[in-house]
Parts: structure tokens; sequence; C-alpha cells
């Protein structure tokens, strides 16, 4: 799943391109990209064997494709606001936008949480109770989508892999079950985010890095209290 | 609990009818026919590729046979209890938690079940740190939620030693016993069938023999 979100948010950027060429919102031309790479992904996946694999060759192919269509139809858009995003260009529509991304995925992953979690314990088992594995992958790929949709204009296509990462992999030592892993690690990416912000508005750092350095502190620290324990 | 028909004939749960499974060229399973009763214990047992793991999936429902039909009894209840879970060692999941999937439980149906499968004391732990034979119990204990008519349970011995698994045999006879539904066991190993087991059914692609 983590790959998923790496190869949607390089994808992305073809979408970004098309938009720009076009002439319509990048919005539009990433979640339009996002929609089809997911779809893509679920369908190859159920055919031919290596996941790894075809992540890794619809990611950086679309990658290639985007960053050649960004320079064909070269506007005015940096190469690097697309890669690392730029969060004080935001807008206030932006801004709603991403709210409304927020209660679609809050909404989504509520409703489908237990399927969630049995799809991700066995397939077989659940199966046997009548939740479809298939099913539950395309919607969650589809949330995956939402997020790098909504996030790649203020995060940047190469730092929401780390937010997708990072948050949770430091929320796994404070945690007993994949419920209070989810809670802890909205806080963690929470924190950082605020947290890169302010790094940025005292130290004029780059906001998303800093936004990313910080969730990256937290991870270390989570992993020093996990030794302390053992 | 489903019921007996009138004549105090055991009630058919599953049935296969000339179930074929095929992946690719050549067919795992053919003209497999097979009937399940309600509180028998059924033991499938085969070598490695000779279709084990396709039958009991296509029993469970979560294979479609390619050919033949597959019928069972209306509200059967499935309690499913795979070999390991797909988890990586570093999902956070306590055995208390995994009594919760797919839906939560009541604390005082989770001890019902840890009781009669004695993992009560292991409701904090993790599930990545359980040794093979209490893996194995926890998803006993999960499966027996909700009274299942029929227990599914796929290679449960494989990485037990000898008296683990002659423990867990003994606890699928007494669950039997207890909660009165059948049971159906897919193993690979011919020479040591549970004792307890009413049918032992061989296969090979096919059923050679019962």
């Amino acid at each position: 799943m983590v790959y998923f979100g790496d190869a949607l948010s390089h994808a992305s950027i073809l979408g970004v391109a098309l938009a720009m060429a076009f002439g319509v919102s990048i919005y539009i031309g990433v979640a339009g990209i996002a929609g089809a790479i997911a779809i893509l992904l679920v369908v190859l996946t159920s055919k031919w064997q290596s996941m790894d694999t075809i992540l890794g060759v619809v990611a950086h192919s679309f990658l290639a494709v985007g960053l050649i269509a960004a320079s064909v139809f070269g506007t005015g858009v940096s190469i690097e606001a697309i890669l690392f995003g730029d969060i004080l260009a935001v807008t206030w529509s932006d801004v709603a936008l991403i709210w409304c991304g927020v209660v679609a995925i809050l909404g989504i992953v509520a409703a489908r949480w237990r399927n969630f979690i049995v799809a991700t314990v066995c397939d077989d088992l659940a199966a046997s109770v009548g939740v479809r594995v298939k099913l539950e992958q395309f919607i969650l790929t589809l949330c995956l989508a939402i997020v790098v949709g909504v996030a790649l204009k203020t995060v940047g296509a190469l730092l929401i892999t780390a937010f997708l990462i990072i948050p949770a992999a430091a929320a796994r030592s404070f945690s007993k079950t994949p419920e209070r892993m989810a809670a802890v690690a909205s806080a963690i990416g929470g924190v950082g985010a605020l947290g890169g912000l302010v790094a940025s508005y005292e130290l004029d750092w780059p906001a998303g890095p800093a936004m990313v350095a910080i969730c990256a502190l937290i991870f270390v620290v989570s992993r020093l209290r996990l030794r302390a324990d053992v | 609990m489903p019921k007996l028909s009138k004549g105090g004939i055991m009630s058919v749960l599953i049935t296969l009818q000339d179930v074929t499974v095929q992946y690719g060229a050549s067919p795992v399973l053919e003209h497999v026919n097979l009937k399940i009763k309600h509180g028998e214990i059924v033991t499938i047992v085969g070598p490695n590729g000779s279709g084990k793991s396709s039958l009991l999936r296509v029993l469970t429902g979560a294979l479609a046979p390619r050919t033949g039909t597959r019928l069972h009894a209306a509200g059967l209840k499935i309690g499913y209890v795979p070999q390991k879970l797909m988890l990586d060692h570093t999902f956070p999941i306590t055995v208390r938690r995994l009594l919760d999937v797919p839906w939560p439980i009541s604390t005082k149906d989770a001890q019902a079940v840890s009781e009669l499968t004695g993992i009560s004391q292991l409701w904090d732990q993790q599930i990545s740190t359980l040794s093979g034979g209490q893996l194995q119990r926890a998803l006993l204990a999960r499966a027996i939620v909700g009274r299942p008519d029929i227990l599914m349970l796929d290679e449960p011995t494989q990485g037990l030693d000898q008296p683990g698994a002659a423990a867990f045999y003994q606890l699928i006879a007494d669950l039997r016993d207890a909660l009165g539904c059948a049971v159906i066991m897919v193993s690979h190993d011919l020479h040591v069938v549970m004792s307890a087991s009413d049918r032992v059914i061989c296969l090979n692609g096919h059923i050679c023999c019962e």
C-alpha cells in the first residue's frame, strides 16, 4: 500500500502536466490520472503476480512521461514546485478542496474499516465471512488517489509518500491495535505539519521538507523508546 | 444451530457436485462430489499439490469452481481457521483485538471462547509474539465466535510438535462436542490423522478414497 501511494504520486506529475497543457484545474488532471492508475494497478495485479514489479513499471513510466509532458507543454509552473509542493502558494479554494477530501476519506475509511482489517488479516478468512478483498483493495486505492490528488499542490509529489509512511512507522511503537495506530499516526502527521509550518515561518525553511523532517524526528524518538522498552 | 430433519437423519451443510477447479492448463480438482453433514469431523489428506487447499477454498466459498456447483444450507455459518495470517510482524494487533475480527464481540463472549480454547491469559499479547500452538488456538477462538455450524481448518497442526498436535486435535474434538459443529480439516500428513475423525478423505486431484 505504501508503494501504491508512491506510484500514484509519481504518476500524478503526468496529471499536472496534462492539466496545464489543456488549461484545466490541476486537481482535475491529478485526480483523473490517480484514479486511472488506481484502476490500472488493481486490474494488473489480479492477472500478474508480482505487485512490486508492476508498481515500479507504472510509477516510473508515468513519472518519465509526466516529466516529458511538462517539458514539452512547458508552462509557468516549475517542476520543482510539483515535486516538492508549495504550501505557501495555497489559496482558500485549495483549502476548501483539501477539507472536502479529508471528509470524504474519513467517511469512506470509517465505513469500510472492519472490512479493511479483515482483508488485511487474511484473504481466505475475509472470503469466508463474505468480504471481497479485491473490492476493499480498490476502495483503499481510490482513497489513496484522493489523498495524492488533494495533497500534491501543498506537499509535493516526492514527499506525499513520506507523509504516508513515516507517521505510521512512528506510531507503531505506541500502538497495540490497528485503531490506535491509525489515531496516533494521524496525530504525529498533524504535529509534523504544524511544526513544519512554524519552522518554515520562523527559520525560512521550505515548508514541505520541514514537515517531513519533523515527522522523521518523531520516528527516531519512537525508535529510541522502543529500544528502551526491550 | 441447524435443525435435524424429520427422520433424525443428519442434515447436510454443504454439498459439492462434480466440482472442477483449474488454474492455467491443468485441472487441480476434477469431478469432486462431497457432502458435509451436521456434526461430523472430516479430515482431508493428500500430498502437496493434490488440491487440498483449493478444495477447502471451494468449501469456504473463497474460490468459485470452474464447473460444478456448491450448495449450502441456508444461513450457514462458517468458522474459518487459516493456516497463517498475511500480517507481517510489525502489524499491531492483540489477541483480544483479533477476536473482534470481523465484528466486535462482547467481553463476555470473548471470555467464553477464550476459556474453551485456553487463551484467556494471552489477551494483551501481540499476535506476532505468540508461539505456533498459541496462534492456532487464538485463530480457533476467533473462529468459534458466533457458534459456527462448521469449522474449517487449513493445516492446523503444521509447525506443531507431536504432543502439540495431539493436544490440538483433542481440543478440536472437545469443541465439536461442546458446540455441536461439523469440522473439516486439511492435512498433508498421511500418517498421523486425527483419531476422532468420522471420515477421512484421500485427495489427489480427485477423491481417491473415503
